[in-house]
């Protein structure tokens, strides 16, 4: 076996990635469209610098933040001594100082973290980030309180027209940094400390056996780690031009451990996806309703009974049955479970939504939903949605089997046909 | 391979006095024993007599509780399993002990490449490593898996996951090799097969083996030791081990016994 060429596949990945990275703001040009997907764009930093963690490394962190947190608190006292004239560095290049202040955290909490791995890892990295998170609050002097540190993105003379000041010009800073970012930690999963990783995740008394101190690969692997966190926290930070408590909150971790299952923890590009998909609910959705992080837990909660593997494994179990050009026969099973689900999230909505405005009866029990006007407090609409629900979820019963019935088939076709 | 440190003509492997209880439980009681450079010498003794708790001392997996090990003259007690594998020591696992969710080829690919030196490296492309994949390839083809290169072990037979097992161990270039009972569970001709594999790779190697298979122990090895509750109650070359009276009641009683409390 000698030097395999570069795949051709893969160049096609990363140019669509790009294009899609450069086209996105043509397609989707509303201001909120912009902030959401310049939030996008560090999140999957986030999600992936915390797949190196418990995907690539078998470390279950209850404490990132502290990391992408605390790099975003440097970054927020550089840029406002370089707003003061203190310091001359570029705006684009910040996130580089939050990238090595979240390495530098990491060298420091994680040579404590890492000497274990499984729970008691996942125990201590959780009582760091309160004591980070404690400690935040102690210092205001520091970190400015609750309140948190505020700046101004918009430093210097504008070069080549570009100040930085429109959302556009942030969006494209987080776009260029955040594939950057993905090659890197792509090719991280490429290098002997990634693959070794993955052998000290699935088999660590082996790997200790072939030469390996399961302790220093852990320990590596998180302090990369964490200078990804802090770059995407640097990004973070000249976005919103704020900086508080937080960004190094549980709150924080817990997000990105949610974003990061939803997507898909076995795969490289998994992160990518939950990201997406992570700040949609968050940004998208809390515009709309009070009960989004409810949505988010019911949807994090079917995620991992149903698919562990994340929407990753949802998208890539497809592909030897697209390939086998049998997809057409799950094509009709799929829209009949799609529509029973459909409707039974519209029962649940309902009844979520009347739950909420019963909560809190200030605004009156009349309420509005989908253009339907109705009283959260008489019968009918109980009933209709309770229906709904109800329905659905029978239908749901009743259409999963056909498309477990339909795939079986397929799969023990496949399996017959291979050598 | 790099030097040696440690005394020209020293063993290549002493036990000195070696001791391990847990609790109150004595598994090896005074265990010494000097294994010569390049000899290849079977441990034998029956279920419970200690030969694996003897393999997780030497290896470093347990502290012993006293005594001291040596490698090639050099103090090794108390030092961690990697840091022993460092020194050249590599040990396979009488419970097969892969990485089942990689392929064949990264397995023996873990086990290459710190002896290489790439470490920790997180700036090299390891599928650029040319050498790396030199050595895996011929590891591969000594243990006889270089068809099944890029199967995920988890789906291997039991006698090719056996043979990987002792793939990984011998792939970082180890001087001595421990190897826990390479042929347990196998068929007659497997075993047949596996005895040659063990034969062709631990060439100009030293080698401890602990094996139940008295054909294979007696086809195998230079000397032999037999280990008795703990105790080694005699070692020597194989027609000396055959021979002895000490031998045949005490191992051949043991195996009685056990036989009835079966």
């Amino acid at each position: 076996m000698t030097y395999q060429p570069l795949n051709l596949g893969r160049w096609i990945l990363w140019g669509t990635t790009a294009l899609v990275f450069i086209a996105a703001p043509q397609v989707f040009s509303s201001s909120f469209a912009l902030t959401m997907m310049t939030q996008m764009g560090t999140m999957i930093i986030f999600a992936l610098s915390y797949n190196m963690l418990l995907g690539q490394g078998g470390m279950l962190s209850f404490g990132h933040a502290v990391y992408s947190g605390l790099g975003a608190y440097i970054t927020v006292h550089a840029l406002n001594l370089v707003g003061k004239g203190a310091l001359s560095i570029a705006l684009p290049l910040l996130p580089l100082i939050g990238g090595l202040a979240g390495l530098a955290f990491g060298v420091l909490f994680g040579y404590v973290t890492t000497r274990r791995a499984g729970t008691t890892f996942a125990l201590i990295s959780l009582g760091v980030g309160e004591m980070v998170f404690a400690c935040v609050l102690m210092f205001p002097g520091f970190f400015g309180g609750e309140a948190g540190v505020s700046t101004n993105r918009v430093v210097g003379q504008p070069f080549l027209g570009i100040s930085f000041g429109p959302a556009i010009q942030v969006y494209y800073l987080v776009a260029a940094w955040c594939l950057a970012c993905m090659a890197a930690m792509f090719a991280l999963t490429q290098t002997p400390l990634g693959r070794m990783a993955n052998a000290v995740r699935d088999n660590p008394e082996r790997a200790e056996f072939v030469g390996y101190n399961t302790q220093h690969v852990r320990f590596l692997q998180l302090v990369l780690s964490s200078f990804f966190a802090g770059v995407s926290g640097a990004l973070s930070c000249v976005n919103f031009e704020i900086v508080s408590s937080e960004n190094v909150s549980a709150i924080r971790s817990g997000g990105v451990l949610l974003a990061t299952f939803i997507g898909g923890v076995p795969f490289f590009f998994g992160p990518i996806v939950g990201a997406v998909v992570y700040i949609f609910f968050v940004v998208a959705l809390s515009g709309f309703t009070k009960a989004w992080l409810l949505y988010l837990g019911l949807f994090f909660l079917m995620m991992v009974l149903y698919a562990p593997g994340g929407i990753a494994s949802l998208i890539l179990m497809q592909l030897p049955v697209i390939r086998a050009r049998r997809f057409g026969e799950l094509a009709w099973p799929y829209c009949l479970a799609a529509v029973a689900a459909l409707v039974a999230m519209c029962g649940l909505i309902g009844i979520v939504e009347m739950v909420y405005r019963l909560s809190d009866v200030s605004g009156g029990t009349q309420m509005n939903l989908a253009g339907l006007g109705f009283d959260a407090r008489s019968a009918p609409p109980w009933i209709a949605f309770g229906a709904l629900l109800g329905a659905g979820l029978a239908a749901l019963r009743y259409t999963t089997r056909l498309v477990d019935a339909c795939w079986d088939a397929i799969q023990t076709d496949l399996l017959a046909k291979q050598p | 391979m790099k030097d040696q440190p440690g005394r020209a003509g020293a063993p290549a492997i002493e036990l000195r006095e070696v001791y391990k209880s847990f609790g109150s439980t004595k598994i090896i009681q005074g265990v010494s024993l000097a294994i010569a450079n390049g000899e290849r010498h079977a441990i034998i003794g029956p279920n419970g007599a200690g030969k694996s708790t003897l393999y997780n001392l030497i290896s470093g997996r347990f502290p012993v509780t006293s005594g001291t090990v040596l490698l090639n003259g050099e103090d090794i007690t108390g030092l961690k399993p990697f840091e022993i594998n460092r020194k050249g020591l590599s040990r396979s696992f009488q419970v097969t002990n892969i990485f089942h969710n990689m392929t064949v080829y990264e397995n023996i690919r873990c086990g290459v490449l710190w002896s290489l030196g790439y470490r920790y490296s997180f700036w090299h492309r390891v599928n650029g490593l040319r050498e790396v994949q030199r050595r895996a390839q011929e590891v591969m083809e000594r243990i006889g898996l270089e068809k099944r290169r890029n199967v995920h072990a988890g789906v291997l037979t039991y006698a090719e996951q056996r043979a990987l097992e002792i793939g990984v161990t011998i792939a970082g270039g180890a001087g001595a090799i421990l190897l826990d009972e390479p042929t347990a569970g196998m068929s007659r001709s497997e075993t047949a097969r596996a005895v040659e594999l063990v034969r062709s790779v631990t060439e100009g190697k030293t080698l401890i083996m602990v094996e139940h298979d008295m054909g294979v122990v007696f086809d195998l090895a230079d000397r032999i030791s037999v280990l008795v509750y703990g105790e080694i109650i005699a070692t020597g070359k194989p027609e000396e081990i055959r021979a002895n009276p000490a031998v045949q009641e005490a191992y051949l009683g043991a195996l009685h016994k056990e036989a009835a409390s079966a």
